[in-house]
């Protein structure tokens, strides 16, 4: 049977349409994907995000450790709560999984770091964080005891404050971007995954019903992964699995500002590997696409760049906040502003842009 | 459940149709839309195009997929939904009316027998 979260029972009440995603059993929408998507982008919509993984990394070789398994370095975390997005990189630079962490020091002797990584990856996730911190002292501790909800939008944070009260609320107006930090026993992070302002907090599992519950009647919306998937393509970020996985470098990705070059004597896994790649020039990168006649982008299909090369689209799906398709694509380093995609044999002309296509509820690109 | 209707003929590719005075007309059925999500996009065959029966005669995109539309039928088209072309979600809210997508001149009747009554389609997406 297919894992559940805490809040299974609260979905099926809220009418959701249920799906098995990286054997969880997740709502995939409570109607229509569309008006959950344009919700978060005007108003406050939220996520179970309870099948993640959040994986406690503690130990005084917490900082050292964490310095060598992550492409991003985490000596850039100089307040506590502060987070830092990165790759975990194999030994041949490809990218294991995409994380944040979070700096949990809190006063105590050493830094200690609470990570979340992806869902589907979980198990090898752990696998190679355990095998890499042989002879670093440190202690890797799964919490399942959590469970996760996302609050996004551009009233998500007035919303939340409003269901919690004091002393939360208090905290929540605290945070600054890309922080996170206890409250009671709760962990509230001003992070997402859809290009909007917003919340993810992480609540003990028996609490979780009541909270979602709360938020509802506070007029936050239900939101399934569909919405979830097109707020953050709009957003311009990755999805692991998709836009990147074990064989797909972090440069060929859009992930190149997340690798810590300097202290130049750092040495993280994959680091020899990408460094190379970078000095010879990278063969590919990834751009945006955007479709502006009728049609879809999606993923797989073949993107024809003249006189150039080939290259393909790793996710794509119509934006309901633009009206037409955008996609992510990954295609030669020399790609400059037009090319073609094929969908279902004929050639469509799109254009190249930077990513992402929207934030805070307007067109960037 | 998805509604049903007994008095149109099914595929079991999720495609209805009804047949009045010689024209088939086509649509996707209820439980077909609901897998689909809301539809952002639909391509038709062009008016005069001849189909043969289980051509492709169209696509549906919703935001999450894209599927083939095909006909039950042989037959010229001889009309389609323009509608739809602004306003594709008509086919979320009202598959089987107003969500209609094209009609063909039926070049042979008897093709029909080979499409599904509504117990039948039932049957077989309770199997699914």
């Amino acid at each position: 049977m297919a894992n559940r979260t805490a809040l299974y029972d609260s979905h099926l009440q809220a009418g959701a349409k249920m799906v098995d995603f990286g054997g969880w059993d997740m709502p995939i929408n409570y109607g229509s994907q569309i008006e959950e998507h344009n919700k978060v982008r005007t108003d406050a919509g939220m996520f179970d995000v309870s099948h993640m993984t959040v994986v406690d990394v503690q130990g005084e070789g917490s900082k050292a450790f964490l310095q060598y398994l992550l492409a991003n370095d985490v000596a850039k975390l100089k307040t506590p709560g502060k987070a830092l997005y990165s790759g975990m990189l194999n030994v041949d630079g490809g990218v294991i999984d995409d994380l944040i962490v979070y700096n949990m020091q809190d006063g105590h002797a050493h830094a200690w770091y609470r990570v979340v990584v992806n869902c589907a990856t979980r198990e090898k996730d752990l696998a190679w964080m355990t095998t890499q911190s042989h002879g670093y002292s440190v202690t890797i501790t799964e919490r399942p005891d959590f469970a996760m909800i996302a609050v996004q939008g551009p009233n998500a944070i007035a919303k939340t404050c409003a269901v919690l009260g004091e002393p939360k609320a208090s905290v929540i107006q605290s945070l600054n971007v890309f922080q996170g930090l206890p409250a009671d026993d709760w962990f509230i992070a001003r992070t997402g995954y859809t290009g909007e302002d917003g919340l993810e907090i992480m609540v003990p599992n028996e609490q979780a019903p009541a909270f979602w519950q709360q938020l509802i009647d506070g007029g936050v919306a239900p939101c399934g992964l569909g919405a979830r998937d097109t707020l953050r393509l709009e957003a311009g970020m990755n999805l692991y699995g998709s836009d990147m996985d074990d064989s797909v470098s972090p440069l060929a990705a859009g992930m190149g500002w997340t690798i810590a070059w300097s202290p130049e004597d750092r040495e993280f896994i994959g680091r020899d590997v990408v460094a190379a790649e970078k000095a010879n020039g990278p063969a590919m990168k990834q751009v945006g696409l955007v479709l502006e006649t009728r049609g879809v982008l999606r993923g797989h299909q073949k993107v024809i760049v003249a006189n150039v090369g080939e290259g393909e689209v790793t996710s794509g799906t119509f934006s309901p906040t633009l009206g037409y398709s955008i996609a992510l694509a990954r295609v030669p380093a020399a790609t400059a502003e037009v090319a073609q995609v094929e969908i279902r044999g004929k050639l469509h002309d799109v254009k190249v842009v930077m990513p992402p296509f929207v934030r805070n509820g307007k067109q960037v690109f | 459940m998805s509604e049903i209707p007994t008095e149109l003929r099914y595929l079991s590719s999720h495609e209805w149709v009804k047949v009045e005075d010689g024209v088939a007309t086509i649509g996707i059925t209820a439980h077909a839309q609901e897998a689909m999500g809301d539809l952002v996009y639909v391509e038709m065959p062009e008016v005069g195009t001849e189909l043969a029966a289980g051509d492709e005669a169209g696509v549906v995109e919703s935001v999450k997929a894209a599927s083939d539309i095909y006909t039950p039928v042989s037959g010229e088209v001889i009309e389609i939904n323009g509608d739809l072309e602004e306003a594709p979600e008509t086919v979320n809210s009202d598959p089987y009316g107003a969500g209609w997508m094209f009609k063909v001149q039926i070049a042979d009747e008897s093709e029909l027998e080979n499409t599904l009554t509504a117990d039948e389609y039932q049957a077989q997406i309770e199997d699914e």
